[in-house]
């Protein structure tokens, strides 16, 4: 059992709109304007968005790139109980270069990405190197829902439900060897389903990388669904890697390739421009990136035009969880 | 050498609204510009108040602003080749407002940034603006674009005289600065077709005023 201990910093629940609410507020004020009843509309758009065991669902009006079915999952007491970020949103403001550099770029191309059938080759320093098949990888732990927030470099915010398990479930299958220390990832690289590898933005394929006691931790999660569905092709399907403190790009999407290595990985950001994206990349207030500063940050679909960004938290509110891993490192040096 | 680089003589007769330049232009031209190049603000008031700017709301009005200063520049810099080439020069005529478009859109640029991603901390913004190259140059470049934006009327043509011209060459020198910011805010991502595409389209434009004009008076 889990016991969750509450961040002082984390808005309490009862302060929080409920999320079926909040998710379609902008629905619901259309609604309003319309002249419709607000308690009317707000308890159709909860009705609608609520699902039966306490999963967020999508509301169905929003298409997504790829086939999606439901999944279903328990709620993870590591959720946080902000409100999360409405499914459009999550789902149209993507940084994935593999369709593209704008951010809409992902949901109008992804819907080439072929997700089945999937493999995930697992390799290097282990005792049982093998492959996966995406419905094993379905199987292989109990799904949960872990509502995180996600903070990405470029200095804006999400809260997704995503649905998956620790990465930990599958590393323990494969016994690495005491030589491994890191674990490097590979997003497929596929000129014909990716239009966006024709461009020279990065070294293809997309490849990020953890320290072994990082892949570990239980927050790190291998990722296989949002929103109480598979991934939309545009979010990493069929299956990422989600690490929350971590800037949004570390966290692979699509992954094809998991390498148990000695050596720190070199990562595709850090490759092209190391100046600006470090191997570690924790999310910290205080170590500006050079082009900007993160001491704050802009909360999608709800730092609304006029209000002011709020301010970053050390290790984007997961200190307590994970500072340990990072005793006695100097976290400018180490960015 | 002044004469074929900068045509100089006939762009200050222009410039300072003799008879040479004032025939020609239709009247309907400058308001029809002048609506043209309200549009893309127009625009940004239509997508805000349908909820039509995206997630991002401040990044998308931030960045079309960006843009279109760039392309109000752009176009003040293509009077003058454009005049050489089609021989018409009432288009001189035009020169002053594009020029004052992209000197307002630069304005709103950096009021959103001031604003919306400030909310008017001096210390935040002076922070960037000194310790964050691309932004230091946008800077600039608006600073630089106020003297020009002040002189740009027809006592301070008329006052400056010869340095009016000297002092408007600046223009060039924001262009430079303009597309180098633009370049630097995207060159973390190796993401630098469009600033290239500004960057090729100014050099462009420059190069064209390098050549002996065609026509005589």
């Amino acid at each position: 059992m889990q016991i969750r201990i509450r961040s002082p910093h984390e808005p309490q629940l009862s302060e929080v709109t409920p999320r079926a609410v909040y998710g379609r507020r902008r629905e619901i004020l259309r609604a309003g304007a319309a002249g419709l009843a607000w308690a009317g509309s707000g308890m159709a758009a909860a009705q609608a968005a609520g699902g039966s065991a306490g999963i967020l669902r999508r509301p169905d009006a929003v298409p997504a790139a790829g086939q999606l079915s439901p999944l279903d999952a328990t709620t993870s007491p590591l959720s946080t109980g902000e409100p999360a970020t409405p499914y459009r949103d999550v789902t149209t403001y993507n940084n994935f270069s593999e369709f593209g550099t704008d951010k809409d770029d992902p949901a109008r191309n992804a819907g080439s990405l072929k997700v089945r059938p999937w493999t995930v080759v697992v390799e290097g320093e282990v005792a049982r190197a093998r492959m996966f098949g995406i419905d094993e990888l379905l199987k292989l732990a109990p799904l949960e829902e872990r509502i995180y927030r996600l903070r990405c470099v470029e200095g804006w915010s999400m809260v997704i439900p995503w649905i998956g398990y620790p990465l930990s479930a599958l590393i323990r299958q494969v016994q690495p060897t005491g030589n491994a220390k890191y674990i490097e990832f590979d997003t497929l690289a596929d000129p014909k389903q990716m239009p966006g590898l024709r461009s020279s933005v990065l070294a293809w394929p997309y490849t990020e990388g953890l320290r072994l006691d990082e892949a570990n931790h239980p927050l790190t999660l291998l990722t296989l669904g949002l929103y109480g569905e598979t991934l939309p092709n545009q979010n990493g399907a069929p299956v990422r890697i989600v690490v929350p403190w971590k800037y949004g790009f570390k966290s692979g999407k699509s992954i094809v390739r998991i390498r148990f290595v000695e050596k720190q990985p070199v990562t595709s950001w850090n490759r092209t421009a190391p100046q600006e994206y470090g191997f570690y990349s924790n999310v910290n207030p205080r170590v500006a990136h050079p082009r900007w500063s993160q001491a704050t940050e802009r909360r999608i679909g709800e730092d609304g035009f006029l209000q002011r960004k709020r301010p970053t938290l050390m290790f984007n509110g997961y200190a307590d969880q994970v500072a340990s891993l990072y005793a006695g490192m100097d976290l400018r040096k180490q960015f | 050498m002044r004469e074929w680089i900068f045509a100089s003589s006939s762009d200050a007769a222009a410039a300072r609204g003799t008879a040479a330049a004032r025939g020609g232009l239709p009247g309907w031209v400058k308001p029809l510009v002048f609506a043209l190049a309200m549009v893309p603000l127009a625009r940004l008031f239509v997508l805000g108040f349908t909820d039509s700017l995206g997630a991002n709301p401040v990044e998308f009005v931030t960045r079309s602003t960006g843009a279109w200063a760039l392309i109000m520049l752009c176009a003040t810099l293509a009077v003058t080749p454009l005049r050489r080439l089609t021989g018409w020069n009432p288009l001189i005529r035009l020169r002053r407002m594009l020029g004052l478009f992209s000197f307002f859109y630069a304005a709103l640029h950096f009021a959103i940034f001031l604003w919306l991603e400030h909310w008017f901390d001096m210390v935040a913004l002076f922070d960037d603006v000194l310790q964050r190259p691309f932004v230091t140059l946008g800077f600039v470049a608006l600073l630089l674009m106020v003297p020009l934006a002040l002189t740009s009327n027809q006592a301070m043509i008329r006052r400056l005289g010869r340095n009016w011209q000297a002092l408007h060459r600046l223009v060039y020198v924001i262009a430079a600065l303009a597309v180098l910011h633009f370049w630097w805010h995207k060159a973390g991502k190796n993401d630098i077709g469009e600033p290239l595409m500004y960057g090729a389209a100014i050099a462009l434009l420059l190069l064209a005023r390098l050549l002996p004009s065609g026509r005589r008076r």
